[in-house]
């Protein structure tokens, strides 16, 4: 080894971008960081942002930094998306498109794994933070500090992963590098290290996450809220955060195992000495699988809590939904190979697995006839959350439909790794997952900031949404029907699928539209706050949350409530009676910056383990583990609130009671 | 209004476009496509429902209309149990009719399973390449890259391997896919019950090159095959393993190329990578002192 290659790994100048599309993309992320970091020290914000926000423990001011993180990636992401469109709308017959294939690659492959790990799984992390514990009546997650360092770990896996736009090339295997072609026999440079880093260090963070908030659930949960009293928003984080702790460590162990094959000269999944590139795809689907449901049940939650609000109705068939989730817990651990029923296993395998797949649509059909019935005989306003639960309906019924089809193994031969499946798990995955978690931050975002996003952009996102995404799916579904595959840079003219390529880029530019009028939804509502100020209870709402002031004080509750029913606020509402508001002295964690800091090694660690730089990996797993064990002999994290101090403070802030 | 245009664009499109799985050439695309369309219907057994009751309910309970305030009953949660287990037992009841269409269906189109008619039987050995496709007719002793030419009504039986990353061999109007990776051999049963060209694709992201995996299926009389067979043993180079070797050098929108006399490659290929250490040459020779016959490379189904 050099002493070139000791210091510098495999970096070198050739590794920055080789063309205009690819520098650009550089470009604007190096703008991007260089405007923000500008921005603050402008404004001269440093320190306000390091002890206000970036140490914080608080899990609303955690929550608030997943959802901007989840926002900027889905920026990313989106402009991936429309360089996708861009590209297979023009790249046919004669003409390439503007992308080479290699690049077209990179770009896909980033998409779906920014938009998983870093957009879905960001928002998602979001919203239980804000939430959870405020449903739950605690003052805080079951531990503060593990918490913050989940989230630093997730950003820096969203730093890493966005490095590649600079540094090197991204994977071009696709969002789950299936080998032998994510090998180092065909992917030699590091875009597959990339992908396996930043999914490692994120994937670490949301199994840390995972346990946090299963602990928080089953331990802190209010006196008197027993299981059949949990808000079902928290049902679903529990059944969530269960796959959680199971799936993950899965996809941790499969991402080790490439990596060594790549850098060990290992064969777990090689083609040839040995390796069984199946057992991968096995795995990987073995984690993906859960991965999906990780997403989808707290969207389910955000509907069962918004339903009955806006219905001004209690939940229909609680119990059955409650038992749905865990039917889908424990079902969605044995559907895995439907995802490769055309490798040509037995007949009997995939009858089986085809069975598990279409018997998971019961309890999903069962909660969706149980909000059916919520609506029934209520009295319903159409605010924009419930809009987007209209339109998830309507979408992610038909979408239901598509899966079920496919679950038929005979029926996936034909529609396997066609834009038909893509177009599929876009309906679960945006119309499911995503507009289920933007009907809940407008829902609770007025909790948090203490005044309501405004609803006149926010339908015309909705609106720009739902008709963007049958304007950009729908022709995906047909091209699959007429033999599309999945991920081609190119097509022949006379296949004829250039004019619904056409529409389907149509409809990215509506769903972009749609994503800027949620931005200027955000600065709208933050001009016209004082005239969208809050009570605490803006929607009449029926859970603990809704008790308290908004925005939620840091400690959440001054007493400890107790909780007699299952709507707990909406019980009292009806009946008059009031919690008893004793006071008395509570201790709330410190502000750390230990977490930030032990990602800020973990990246370190990460970029060394990409670029082969093996001084900086024992580098970063040094200020790591240093920085742990420092944290864990600091003794004075706690600080101890008075209970004349939460009386004095809360005088001001009593919640007006309800509409 | 919107709902409204786009029923009627996306019907005149379906009607007017060649939908090639809803338009099958062959038996078993035809069975896989009355899969689809049973599960599709039988679905819509409970979306109807669904949707009927998600625009009345929403419009008859909007908060706007007071000739519904008198319904309203804020701590109606239904239905006694009885309601809930309807709730259940209806998808379930749907679901079992499904479970017993995957069964049968999974059964009768394992592709494995080689077609129920009296029909001769073509084999062709597939190898997926850096980035095209290589047919090996080893009764015929012919090859060629990016087409493969059958008589209709005759079941072709094809063994598949890779000697490239994975992908998936996929002619939608005759037959679903089956994945085709380096090492294994997984095989495919599908029959042309008329004459035509058919579109095939690799539908698994194999490289730089994977959007020139695409490949014509052309189904032809049994005279029309002869006569081809006939014409490419007449003028082709020979398939060596020296010029097989050159042929899966990575190469992008390669065009159709004929090779006899052909050296079936096929079982050597797989070999390669079943045997630790060993040059791809040496790999090759090896194999060929053993049987190198096609049905020797047919894994149990």
């Amino acid at each position: 080894m050099s002493l070139q290659e000791f210091i510098f790994g495999k970096l070198s100048w050739s590794v920055l971008p080789d063309n205009l599309i690819a520098w650009s993309g550089a470009i604007i992320l190096l703008a991007g960081v260089v405007a923000v970091l500008a921005a603050i020290t402008y404004f001269g914000r440093w320190k306000w942002l390091w002890s206000e926000w970036l140490t914080s423990l608080d899990p609303k001011k955690i929550g608030v930094m997943y959802i901007v993180v989840a926002g900027a990636m889905l920026i990313r992401g989106g402009a991936d998306a429309l360089l996708i469109r861009t590209q297979q709308a023009t790249s046919v017959g004669d003409s390439f498109g503007i992308l080479s294939a290699t690049h077209f690659q990179e770009i896909f492959s980033a998409h779906g794994s920014i938009m998983i790990f870093f957009v879905a799984m960001g928002f998602m992390f979001g919203l239980i933070n804000l939430v959870v514990p405020l449903q739950i009546g605690a003052r805080d997650v079951a531990f503060p500090f593990l918490n913050s360092a989940s989230f630093w770990l997730f950003c820096a896996g969203a730093a890493l992963i966005n490095c590649s736009l600079l540094l090197g090339d991204f994977s071009t295997a696709g969002w789950l590098a299936y080998p032998p072609l994510s090998e180092l026999a065909y992917s030699p440079t590091t875009g597959v290290d990339y992908w396996i880093w930043s999914l490692q260090i994120a994937g670490l963070g949301s199994l840390l996450s995972g346990v946090n908030f299963f602990a928080t659930i089953v331990k802190m949960r209010a006196k008197g809220m027993t299981w059949m009293r949990l808000p079902m928003f928290c049902w679903t984080v529990l059944g969530s955060m269960s796959l959680v702790v199971f799936a993950f460590p899965i996809l941790t162990v499969t991402l080790a195992l490439l990596y060594l094959d790549r850098t060990a000269a290992m064969h777990f999944f090689t083609a040839g000495q040995g390796g069984n590139m199946m057992m991968y795809v096995n795995l990987i689907w073995a984690w993906g699988h859960p991965e999906v449901y990780i997403l989808i049940l707290p969207a389910f939650g955000v509907f069962s809590e918004i339903v009955p609000v806006f219905s001004s109705k209690k939940l229909a068939g609680y119990t059955s939904m409650v038992l749905s989730i865990w039917a889908i817990v424990v079902l969605s651990f044995i559907v895995w190979l439907h995802h490769f029923f055309t490798m040509g296993a037995g007949a009997d395998v995939n009858a089986f697995f085809g069975i598990m797949t279409a018997v998971i649509a019961v309890p999903t059909g069962v909660k969706i006839f149980n909000w059916l019935f919520t609506m029934y005989r209520g009295k319903i306003r159409f605010t924009s959350p419930m809009l987007w639960f209209m339109g998830f309906v309507v979408l992610f019924t038909l979408g239901g439909v598509a899966g079920v089809i496919m679950a038929e193994p005979p029926a996936d031969y034909e529609l396997h790794n066609s834009l038909f499946l893509v177009a599929h798990f876009h309906t679960m995955i945006v119309s499911g997952v995503l507009f289920g978690y933007f009907a809940g931050l407008t829902y609770w975002f007025p909790k948090i900031f203490g005044f309501r996003l405004d609803e006149k952009w926010g339908i015309r996102a909705f609106w720009l949404w739902l008709i963007g995404f049958i304007l950009a799916f729908g022709p995906l579904y047909l091209l699959g029907l007429e033999g599309a595959t999945r991920r081609l840079d190119h097509y022949s003219a006379s296949l004829g699928w250039q004019p619904l390529f056409a529409v389907a880029g149509i409809g990215a530019i509506l769903i972009a539209i749609g994503f800027c009028c949620q931005i200027a939804q955000l600065v709208a509502s933050i001009r016209l706050r004082h005239e969208n100020r809050t009570s605490g209870d803006p929607w009449n709402g029926r859970t603990l949350e809704w008790s308290v002031s908004s925005p939620a004080p840091s400690y959440n509750f001054a007493a400890q409530p107790v909780v007699h029913a299952r709507d707990e606020f909406w019980e009292e509402k009806m009946s008059g009676s009031k919690q008893d508001r004793q006071f008395e002295d509570f201790s709330m964690p410190k502000n750390s910056g230990a977490g930030a800091i032990i990602a800020a090694f973990v990246f370190v660690l990460a970029f060394g383990a990409v670029w082969h730089i093996w001084w900086l990996v024992a580098l970063g797993l040094l200020g790591a583990a240093t920085t742990l064990i420092l944290r864990t002999f600091d003794e004075d994290t706690e600080v101890y609130i008075r209970a004349s101090e939460v009386a004095h403070r809360e005088a001001g802030l009593r919640p007006a009671s309800a509409v | 209004m919107f709902t409204l245009l786009l029923a009627i664009t996306t019907t005149v499109y379906v009607r007017s476009a060649n939908i090639a799985i809803l338009e099958p050439a062959g038996p078993v695309a035809a069975a896989e496509k009355d899969v689809i369309v049973t599960t599709a219907l039988l679905c819509a057994l409970v979306v109807v429902p669904v949707f009927g009751m998600l625009f009345v309910f929403a419009w008859k309970y909007r908060a706007t209309n007071p000739d519904a305030h008198g319904e309203h009953h804020p701590t109606w949660d239904h239905y006694n149990w009885i309601a809930e287990v309807i709730w259940w037992i209806i998808p379930s009841a749907i679901i079992a009719i499904l479970g017993v269409i995957a069964v049968q269906s999974s059964n009768a189109l394992d592709p494995y399973k080689p077609l129920p008619t009296g029909e001769p039987v073509l084999t062709i050995n597939v190898i997926a390449l850096d980035w095209k496709w290589l047919f090996i007719y080893p009764e015929q002793g012919i090859a060629s890259v990016n087409l493969v030419e059958f008589p209709e009504n005759t079941s072709v039986h094809f063994y598949l391997t890779a000697d490239a990353p994975m992908n998936s061999f996929w002619i939608p109007q005759l037959a679903g896919q089956i994945m085709v990776m380096p090492g294994m051999t997984t095989q495919l049963n599908l029959a042309a019950s008329r004459t035509g060209d058919f579109n095939g694709f690799s539908g698994n992201i194999s490289g730089q090159g994977f959007a020139g995996m695409a490949f014509t299926a052309r189904a032809v009389s049994q005279s029309e095959f002869d006569e081809w067979v006939a014409s490419v043993k007449a003028s082709s180079t020979p398939l060596t393993y020296e010029t097989y070797t050159a042929l899966a050098q990575p190469s992008e929108y390669a065009p159709v190329t004929y090779y006899a006399p052909a050296a079936d490659v096929f079982q050597p290929t797989v070999m390669k990578y079943m045997t630790p250490g060993s040059s791809m040459y040496s790999a090759m020779l090896e194999a060929m002192g053993s049987s190198a016959a096609p049905t020797a490379t047919s894994t149990t189904p």
